[in-house]
């Protein structure tokens, strides 16, 4: 049986998360209590998975690290289908890296027991930083493929994926197990049924600390964070605006004028 | 033969070619790295793997660089992870580089945290600047929350971060520079877990964003896929590069690759029109250098405002139909709107 693990992260609503500031004389984080929800491109992940569950009988293990309230998207994700759900959840793992999460994930997946195929999102919307899946493959030492963006054969021991490039794509063959990250056009995510969340309320969520991995304090969370956030400085803008105003017509016809002016207007 | 002893390890560029051409983010890199390195007092040294690409080896030295180690082989024509990976931590490990750079692209994107985390060192994204502090500690700058934030790597090194293309300037070509070019011995038995068969090479419609004179961005203002192709049609009229902010890549109007800022595209065109979006800094740190810029936004206390020349507070959804109608009367009229008398430059 193909075993597959989702790596998923509780986010801050991402249409609300521009209202998260840093206060420039407190530099404390002013965040007006934003619910946390399961990061989009994670979304993607989950559906490969379930895809592959139905074609394969596949078991599917959700692995979250974060903060206690972080639960309720490891059980959204057992409500659209997934086996069984981990939440990685200590004091000592807060303030994690890039590199401080994929190792806490690593210790994680090794707990589970051996995957065949570890599935992330491209990138987190908070973070962004898209480190997590490839460092993660690293710390598990096997291959990875970021930005696939087709899975073209899922057959035997090496499968073939469209990645995307700058420009264009690759076609890969990359032997399991394995952990691939994926973007957006991968798929489209189905959206949970009633019947799902009803079979989520008798799974188990498994909550494992540093105890349970068996990790050491130094090595996770900010301690075991290579990089620090050092300094914060607000940054001030440099142009003095001009309102263009007055009607529809007259906004439009003043906006052309400046900018026929300035010689933007001159080929049609 | 004289060896210097150097007080910190060399500052790393690994350069990034296509079809044996290095890209222009690496000269860009290289560039900047040459002013760390001159901070630091140790040498530039770039990482370039391909093949046959003796002449661009040339021009990374002339670009800055004290040393290229050269990887000059059929197998590694073409980004292959494993083989890629293997080569730069086992040089690393061997060389101790102080800092290492490495272009925000599909490839430096994957390489950078294999490389990193086999290095067990830290790593950070998108970096919009990069400067030594008084600790010759190396600050990376990324926009964040509202504000600027400086990430460092105090204790693991190399210091390693990526930027993306346009960051820094194309560093002047002194094709007096004098510098090494070691070839590096290609291990013929890397074992293999990724293999890439096929790289397929589609180019995006349209005018691109990097070079585009005129760009129109859209943003979680457009409401609406209907909303979304009004703003694509003023970027038509404009003959402009469509840009985008994050929220609309999310919604699926638009591709990843229209995505300015941060984590996309920089770009620097001569005008910039941004409609329906709110200035996130995130965003506008993609705009560098433009020498007009213009928003449009119903919300008259939008931070986008602070950042423009230009401001029209209006829903962009009714304001693009009678923008595009009255740019099509100005043309059609030659170029004569409302009778006052301007001269024509
Ligand atoms: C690590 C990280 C990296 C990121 N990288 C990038 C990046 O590279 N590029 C990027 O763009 N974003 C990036 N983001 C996201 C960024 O923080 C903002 O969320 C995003 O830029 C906001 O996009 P927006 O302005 O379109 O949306 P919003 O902030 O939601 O603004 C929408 C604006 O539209 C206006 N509006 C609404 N309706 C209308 C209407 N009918 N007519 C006119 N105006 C209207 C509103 O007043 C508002 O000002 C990143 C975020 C993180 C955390």
């Amino acid at each position: 049986m193909l075993r597959i693990v989702v790596c998923v992260k509780a986010v801050p609503d991402p249409k609300e998360a521009g209202r998260i500031r840093i206060d420039p004389v407190s530099r404390a984080l002013v965040r007006a209590d934003l619910p946390l929800v399961l990061n989009p491109l994670d979304k993607n992940a989950m559906e490969a998975a379930l895809e592959l569950k139905e074609q394969f009988d596949a078991h599917l293990s959700v692995l979250s690290m974060g903060p206690p309230p972080a639960e309720s998207v490891v059980t959204e994700c057992l409500a659209l289908g997934a086996d069984q759900g981990y939440l990685l959840s200590d004091r000592a793992l807060a303030g994690a890296d890039a590199y401080a999460t994929a190792y806490t994930l690593a210790k994680g997946i090794e707990k589970i027991g051996p995957a065949d195929l570890v599935l992330c999102g491209r990138a987190s919307s908070d973070g962004s930083t898209e480190w997590v899946g490839p460092e993660l493959a690293t710390l598990l030492d096997i291959p990875i493929v970021t930005m696939v963006k087709e899975i073209v054969e899922c057959t035997g021991e090496w499968w073939k994926v469209k990645a995307s490039l700058d420009n264009g794509y690759r076609v890969v063959r990359v032997k399991l197990p394995a952990v691939l990250t994926v973007t957006r056009e991968l798929n489209i995510p189905r959206t949970l049924s009633f019947s799902g969340i009803i079979q989520a309320r008798r799974k188990q969520i498994t909550q494992w600390g540093i105890d349970d991995l068996d990790v050491p304090e130094e090595a996770v969370g900010l301690k075991g964070s290579p990089t620090i956030v050092s300094e914060m400085t607000t940054r001030e803008s440099k142009r003095d605006v001009e309102m263009i105003s007055g009607t529809r017509e007259e906004m439009a016809e003043r906006l052309i004028q400046e900018l026929a002016d300035a010689g933007f207007l001159s080929s049609s | 033969m004289k060896t210097v002893e150097y007080r910190h390890g060399p500052v790393w560029v690994i350069a990034e070619q296509i079809e044996g051409r290095v890209r222009a983010v690496s000269f860009q890199l290289i560039g900047h790295a040459r002013k760390l390195a001159d901070g630091l007092g140790t040498p530039v040294e770039v990482i370039l793997l391909g093949e046959s690409l003796d002449q661009q080896a040339q021009q990374v030295i002339a670009s800055g660089a004290d040393r290229v180690y050269l990887g000059d082989d059929p197998e590694l024509a073409v980004y292959q992870p494993d083989v890629y990976t293997e080569i730069i931590v086992k040089l690393a490990q061997e060389r101790r580089p102080e800092i290492m750079l490495l272009g925000s692209t599909f490839m430096g994107r994957e390489l950078a945290p294999l490389v990193a985390a086999r290095l067990r060192t830290g790593l950070t994204a998108h970096c919009i600047d990069l400067v030594l502090n008084e600790n010759k500690i190396l600050e990376q700058k990324v926009p964040a929350y509202g504000g600027l934030i400086s990430i460092t790597c105090p204790q693991k090194r190399p210091q390693m971060a990526t930027v993306a293309k346009g960051v820094f300037p194309r560093p002047e070509l002194d094709t007096g520079r004098m510098g090494e070019v070691v070839l590096l011995k290609v291990q013929k038995n890397i074992p293999r877990r990724i293999e890439t068969i096929e790289i397929v090479r589609e180019e995006p419609e349209g005018v691109p964003l990097e070079s585009a004179a005129i760009i129109v961005a859209g943003g979680a203002g457009a409401s609406d896929l209907e909303g979304w192709h009004t703003i694509a049609g003023l970027a038509q009229v404009m003959n402009a590069a469509l840009g985008s902010t994050r929220p609309a890549v999310d919604e699926g109007w638009t591709e990843l690759e229209t995505m300015i800022g941060q984590s996309g595209k920089m770009v620097s065109p001569d005008l910039y029109i941004g409609v329906g979006l709110s200035g996130e800094l995130q965003h506008m740190v993609g705009i560098v250098g433009a020498k007009v810029m213009v928003a449009i936004n119903s919300d008259a206390k939008s931070p986008v405002f602070e950042q423009v020349d230009y401001g029209i507070v209006d829903d962009c959804r009714r304001f693009i139909p009678v923008l595009i109608e009255k740019i099509g009367e100005y043309r059609s009229e030659g170029r004569e709107l409302n009778h006052g008398n301007q001269d024509e430059r």
